[in-house]
């Protein structure tokens, strides 16, 4: 059994659909990432894993549980991280963990728990008086001092300094490890990146991409380069017979199925046309190509106009320099 | 509900409470002051009660109304306003539990309230009578009406709303309460006053309090508000 079944979710607000036939699982000693635009409805579909919002339609269980009609029962095994909230200004981090402790049968050590946020030094300051970024790993300790099963994280480092970032990975990774089940938000695709084993983008309410960052990133095979120059793309398909997209400031992409046989006789005509190579790359789309194609697929006409804006400034510095 | 939780978190919310300086100073710092200073000098005539025997039960009833709803309504907005509330929702604690642990924690407050207020009435010459099981009838039954009506007050306005509006009936309530002044001093409003929750304890105590019956139409206003505050407030807050 999954620990999270989300089947056919539709959350509506009013008119506005907030969330719009979500399915998904999450397993045991699985991070799975809702990746999506602020708006796409990532907050909204933790609210209800959670139990804080009852489904419009379809179900949702967290550990066999319904989490609004079992709430008080769920709430032992569950751990949740609300966006930069629900923390007493007034209480510092070490009193704030040892009240949230006893809340709990079995709780983490608040001293331990202080140490592995990093938050020793500062275990008697009032919350209100910590930084954007430390108050972030209060939550998160606060999160996870009941020894949760499941934890939902939303957005768990936004407004986190690197360092801090790294310090919040690792404290997820070993969670993981431990056999907890993990969903997290972020609009950041370098987080999704890092950290998932499976992410879910979601934009408008609904799911439109989703597997393991290798799945997402191989399903589409280009050679990609980026040259010095704008470069004629129909003298290259005139000559070469291939087809050649822009996707960004004197970034182009060519669709193929063979790279190998793409490669030797592109460079070769770039040589030919005297155009410098910036660089030069085949394999499928990174994952922030594949978001933005999914979640903007208006920006490919953005794309060429900011392009050709870069193109009116290079010349304009070349004149000028 | 469990009782171990509830009692951390009673616990944690009279020492957060005994910290924040303003609230020591409405719940704490005004009665005394004012208990004193009527006590010692007499402004207004004040009828057949003078001094403390008057201002005694009037400022009992004041630090009742300033725990329960002005302290409690304040700090409750606060909490919802920050996410405390829907956070602790999220918690095996849970909504329910958290509102009883408030509750017992301002029990324990006007326990401290009035052990220290009348320590001072006794020191200033106050003698009390033997009414006194039905005068803390009263001022629980008012306790609860004033816990409504801050927790209506924290579940339904913005913090700062609800910070200046418990403030304003704080006020209100010394004015038009029969703390300071007698109500039959009032002229046209004390027909209104008498409506509220805060003169009906007062019209219960005072009599109480130097030996005689409360009228019963005061007890009846009382068990009202008494009735009026908490399901209204039950009824109307929102966590968020």
């Amino acid at each position: 059994m999954p620990a999270i079944e989300v089947r056919n979710l539709t959350v509506h607000f009013g008119d506005f659909c907030a969330v719009n036939d979500i399915s998904f699982d999450v397993d045991m000693g699985e991070v799975v990432t809702l990746l999506g635009p602020n708006g796409a409805g990532k907050t909204t579909t933790i609210e209800t894993v959670e139990g804080f919002r009852e489904p419009g339609a379809g179900t949702v269980r967290v550990l066999g549980l319904d989490p609004v009609t079992d709430h008080s029962r769920l709430m032992d095994a569950l751990g949740v991280m609300l966006q930069g909230l629900g923390i007493y200004p007034q209480l510092p981090p070490l009193r704030a963990l040892r009240l949230f402790g006893a809340y709990y049968e079995n709780p983490r050590d608040p001293s331990e728990l202080l140490e592995t946020v990093n938050l020793t030094h500062v275990a008697k300051t009032p919350a209100k008086r910590l930084s954007g970024g430390e108050r972030q790993r209060l939550a998160l300790a606060l999160c996870l001092v009941g020894r949760p099963k499941v934890v939902l994280l939303d957005e768990p480092t936004s407004g986190i300094d690197p360092a801090g970032r790294i310090k919040v990975r690792s404290i997820i990774s070993g969670l993981r490890d431990e056999g907890v089940a993990i969903i997290l938000t972020t609009h950041e695709l370098d987080e999704a990146e890092r950290l998932a084993d499976r992410v879910i983008i979601i934009s408008e309410g609904s799911i439109v991409s989703s597997g393991s960052i290798q799945d997402l990133t191989r399903t589409s095979n280009a050679v990609r380069f980026q040259t010095t120059t704008p470069i004629d793309r129909e003298m290259l398909t005139r000559e070469l017979n291939i087809m050649v997209e822009i996707c960004g400031s004197l970034s182009y992409r060519v669709l193929t199925d063979d790279p190998s046989r793409v490669i030797a006789p592109l460079t070769a005509w770039l040589a030919t046309n005297h155009h410098e190579i910036l660089n030069l790359r085949s394999g499928g789309d990174s994952l922030e190509e594949i978001y933005l194609a999914v979640t903007q697929p208006q920006l490919n006409d953005q794309r060429v106009r900011t392009s050709r804006i870069s193109r009116t400034r290079s010349s304009r510095r070349a004149r000028g320099g | 509900m469990k009782f171990r939780p509830i009692w951390a978190q009673a616990v944690e919310e009279l020492r957060m409470t005994l910290e924040r300086g303003e609230t020591l100073l409405v719940t704490f710092g005004i009665p005394i002051v004012l208990l004193i200073f009527f006590a010692k000098v007499s402004v207004f005539s004040t009828g057949t009660l003078h001094g403390v025997a008057f201002v005694a039960p009037g400022i009992l009833a004041l630090a009742v109304m300033s725990s329960s709803m002005v302290s409690l309504g304040i700090a409750t907005g606060f909490e919802r306003s920050y996410g405390v509330l829907r956070r602790i929702g999220m918690t095996p604690l849970g909504r329910r539990a958290l509102i009883s642990a408030k509750i017992l924690a301002i029990i324990k407050i006007e326990v401290l309230q009035m052990i220290i207020l009348s320590a001072i009435a006794f020191g200033l010459g106050w003698h009390p009578g033997s009414r006194l099981p039905e005068a803390v009838a009263a001022l629980i039954l008012a306790s609860i009406a004033f816990g409504g009506i801050g927790l209506l007050l924290a579940g339904t306005l913005r913090a700062e709303a609800t910070l200046a509006l418990a403030n304003g009936l704080y006020v209100i309530f010394l004015l038009i309460g029969g703390i300071i002044f007698p109500l039959d001093k009032l002229g046209a409003f004390a027909s209104f006053a008498r409506l509220l929750p805060g003169a009906a304890l007062t019209n219960i105590l005072h009599p109480l309090l130097s030996g005689a019956h409360a009228p019963v139409s005061a007890w009846i206003i009382l068990g009202v508000w008494a009735v009026l505050g908490p399901v209204s407030a039950a009824r109307l807050f929102r966590f968020e």
